[in-house]
């Protein structure tokens, strides 16, 4: 890591942090935003950024926790057991569904990353007993007048996002990051050195899910309603890798610096131009691949060494 | 002595094809042993069942006395059955140093990554990449490459090293200077086993030869024994060359 | 279940399963001749499904007619589109193609909203039925799956026999030695990309006089094309069709007893487990991935 990647996210912390007292709600939203977007950038890079696989799965986990979450914050439970109780779940599913994707490599962990993303959706439109089909489940709204609701939520999503962020950092620094890394640039002879990859592939894809739970848990009870599509949205799990790409893969910095990015890009644009918002998301993606393929950190590396 | 490598009967079959047919082997601590046959004989194939890329359709492996038959290659690494490749296979993106440290870190068993790292340009030195620590090793020449690949399974800390091939590719020079190397590492105390083409490695480095041919071991021995062996003749030259290679012999005797 | 709805079941299935079989057979020859996930497919079917309705509702061109211009179009497209673009990240990683091709598809697809609209359509062709003892099939069905199941033969066959074919059959074997033959390789992707594009134009035309033709559909009909490929195999034309018949009896019975979302659900459950069992589908080879 390089010296000043701990002050810079000092300084992103802060700010956030910071802007319930310097700008009105629409600003803590956005702020919200970039939290959660980063929790699941953040998420993504274990098993995309770090061990090199391609997932799709963002979604389905961000889905799951959603309904996890609500279901236990509709029996009556706190929201932050919820949120907890979601967590748990996708790290138990992630193990679960983890042993069936996690033995295929390249594009067809791809699909079946995606093919999680549509099952789950699929089954939660079909089980409406228990989800409320494609009704969608309600939520209660929590206590509180507007200010204190934008400000609670800030804090939960830059909660989820700091722990996701701290364990980025422990896990870079040590030997599962190392392991990783060496997974992602040739499986066979990582095996070969003594690296348990079954083992740590399946630690990163859980690490992958776990944040994603708890903040789709978070979303569901800020939002206080949750569907199918939303909930397993595509674009969504297509979003979270490009704003990794967009910061830098497989770095600490990059996908806090790629969500933070594309959450203001699409501020801005969405403001404008709603009925083009994904041509243009489609726009920054090409552009990105072909003129930005180490992402922003590349650019500033290119840059010192120029 | 108890052996360190017990191949009893092993075997493996893809398909139609047996490209290793019940070996029996057993390899004693401290032994050099060359692992010599013709192109196709089923020497790596061999190499990859004892160290679990493969899985054995017959027979047993056994290793420090328990059966490691089934085991995962990462297994392998960390019981101490290292080895190397034809084909050298690094971290492509990763520096010279953090190839050898992921040995020295997982199979080595470093207690964390700074004491692996400082393994690891031990290792380095020792094998005299000690200037190309910090160069990414994709951009490294073949001989570099290969003594990288040889660090590496150095800092896995290994009881048995199978090096597959170490000098392909190498000039004269420098396989004087794999020699030495190979010597030294024999002389901690490594147990070795080497797949070889070159003659003269085999016959200056072995203290024993087996020869594999088309799958099966056809001999096993002190290398003047196998050289002058019959059937070993054959196999590389074929009949007619067998046949006036014993009469030569003969003829002098 | 008597014999009948049976077959009834089964045949609709088979209608259905030639349909996705021609829908997969471009997306499977781009997906393993270039290694590249053509997330535009479904868009591109949903696009000519458009031109066809509206050609057939401004100047009256039978579908029939307007299959092969179609195709043309859109195949020319596709082929410009993969010399430009795609051509140049070919050789990168899976993320990178993918999240490319998915950035093209989101433009193409928000594109396509705002000058069509989501609006289903179809051509309706009335031909009448083909009925024998309970058992009743809608001849459109029929014609349009004959003609989905003589556009894949036709693609079997150039494939196997023009030079062109082979000469992307080879590039599929081993790129390095196709160059090595003198094969331009750059511009066999690019015609390889316009062949997929020209089938899921055709496609696309045959599917609305089937179907209604809306924009919501284009992430299905991808998702179905991606099942048919792994479920029958990478690259070959012979995987598409069995992997197409594959899954569309199986949507067919699943939906009879489990009703239509289920048919869905049980299509991907389909997929996953052959990935697991069997990666290669159910007649590939192995090697690509």
């Amino acid at each position: 890591m390089r010296a000043w990647t701990l002050p810079v996210l000092a300084a992103w912390i802060a700010v956030l942090a910071a802007t319930p007292f310097v700008g009105d709600n629409y600003l803590v939203k956005i702020a919200t935003f970039v939290a959660f977007y980063a929790a699941l950038a953040l998420s993504w890079n274990f098993i995309g950024g770090l061990a090199g696989y391609p997932s799709f799965a963002t979604a389905a986990f961000v889905g799951l926790g959603s309904y996890a979450g609500a279901l236990v914050q509709n029996a009556g439970a706190p929201i932050v057991v919820a949120w907890i109780a979601a967590a748990g779940v996708c790290a138990m599913a992630a193990a679960a569904l983890g042993a069936i994707v996690l033995r295929l490599r390249g594009h067809y962990f791809a699909i079946g990353s995606i093919a999680l993303v549509e099952i789950l959706s699929l089954v939660a439109s079909w089980w409406s007993g228990l989800t409320g089909g494609g009704e969608g489940l309600n939520l209660a709204f929590l206590p509180g007048g507007p200010d204190t609701i934008a400000r609670v939520f800030l804090y939960a999503m830059l909660g989820i996002a700091v722990l996701a962020l701290v364990t980025t950092v422990a896990v870079t620094r040590g030997r599962l990051g190392f392991g990783l890394r060496c997974i992602a640039q040739n499986e066979d002879a990582a095996e070969m050195v003594g690296i348990p990859t079954t083992r740590y592939k399946m630690a990163a894809f859980v690490l992958s899910a776990v944040f994603c739970g708890a903040a789709g848990a978070a979303y569901a009870s800020w939002v206080a309603y949750i569907a199918p599509s939303d909930a397993f949205s595509i674009l969504l799990t297509v979003k979270v890798p490009v704003m990794v790409l967009l910061g830098g893969a497989g770095t600490v910095l990059g996908p806090v610096l790629g969500a933070t990015a594309l959450v203001l890009l699409e501020e801005t644009v969405w403001a404008r131009f709603l009925e083009f918002h994904q041509a243009i998301l489609g726009a920054v993606i090409v552009a990105l691949i072909f003129f930005l393929p180490g992402g922003l950190l590349g650019l500033a590396a290119r840059r010192r060494t120029a | 002595m108890s052996a360190l490598l017990e191949l009893r009967g092993l075997g493996k079959r893809f398909g139609g094809i047996e490209a290793v047919r019940d070996v029996s082997l057993t390899v004693q601590p401290g032994e050099i042993v060359g692992l010599i046959g013709p192109n196709g004989a089923g020497k790596t194939t061999l190499v990859n069942l004892i160290t679990g890329v493969h899985r054995a359709t017959a027979g047993t492996v056994r290793f420090e006395g328990a059966d490691v038959t089934y085991q995962r290659p990462h297994e392998a690494a960390r019981r101490g059955l290292a080895r190397t490749f034809q084909v050298v296979q690094p971290f492509p993106q990763m520096t010279a140093l953090e190839n050898v440290t992921a040995g020295a870190l997982f199979a080595g068993a470093a207690g964390s990554v700074a004491a692996a790292r400082r393994d690891a340009l031990a290792q380095l030195e020792r094998v005299g990449l000690g200037a190309e620590a910090h160069k990414p090793a994709s951009i490294l020449t073949l001989p570099s490459r290969k003594r990288l690949e040889l660090a590496k399974s150095l800092a896995m800390k290994p009881k048995l090293l199978l090096l597959d091939e170490v000098n392909a590719g190498l000039n004269s020079s420098e396989i004087d200077a794999a020699l030495a190397l190979i010597r030294g590492i024999a002389a901690e105390g490594v147990t070795l086993v080497l797949i070889e083409h070159l003659m003269k490695v085999v016959l200056s480095l072995s203290t024993r030869i087996v020869v594999l041919h088309q799958g099966a071991l056809i001999a096993d021995g002190p290398p003047k024994t196998v050289v002058d062996d019959p059937r070993v003749v054959e196999a590389y030259l074929g009949a007619r060359f067998a046949q006036r290679h014993v009469q030569a012999r003969d003829s002098h005797a | 279940m008597d014999a009948a709805l049976l077959a009834q079941v089964v045949l609709n299935g088979l209608m259905l399963g030639a349909l996705y079989a021609c829908i997969a057979a471009g997306f499977s020859l781009v997906w393993g001749v270039l290694n590249v996930i053509d997330m535009l497919h479904g868009s591109l079917i949903i696009l000519a499904g458009y031109l066809t309705c509206s050609l057939w509702s401004e100047w009256h061109v039978h579908p029939f007619a307007a299959l092969v211009p179609v195709g043309l179009v859109l195949g020319l497209a596709g082929a410009v589109l993969q010399f430009v673009l795609i051509n140049r990240v070919v050789r990168q990683p899976v993320l990178t193609t993918l999240t490319l091709t998915f950035g093209l598809d989101m433009i193409l697809y928000n594109v396509m909203n705002a000058v069509f609209d989501a609006t289903p359509r179809r051509v309706t062709l009335d031909l009448g039925r083909l009925t024998f003892g309970d058992v009743v099939l809608p001849w459109d069905r029929i014609a349009a799956m004959i003609v989905a199941l003589g556009l894949t033969a036709l693609l079997y066959a150039v494939l196997r026999g023009s030079k062109l074919g082979r000469a992307i059959v080879a590039v599929r074997m081993d790129r390095e030695a196709a160059t090595l033959m003198g094969i331009r390789v750059p511009r066999i992707y690019a015609l390889t990309f316009g062949l997929g594009a020209f089938m899921a134009g055709v496609c696309g035309a045959l599917l609305a006089i089937v179907y209604p033709v809306t924009t919501n559909a284009t992430g299905q009909l991808l998702g179905k094309a991606f099942i048919v490929c792994v479920v029958g195999g990478l690259g070959t034309v012979p995987g598409a069709l069995a992997g197409g018949l594959a899954l569309g009896v199986t949507e067919s019975l699943g939906s009879h007893w489990f009703g239509p979302q289920a048919a869905a659900l049980l299509g991907f459950a389909l997929m996953l487990v052959l990935l697991v069992v069997r990666p290669t589908g159910l007649l590939g080879r192995k090697g690509y991935e």
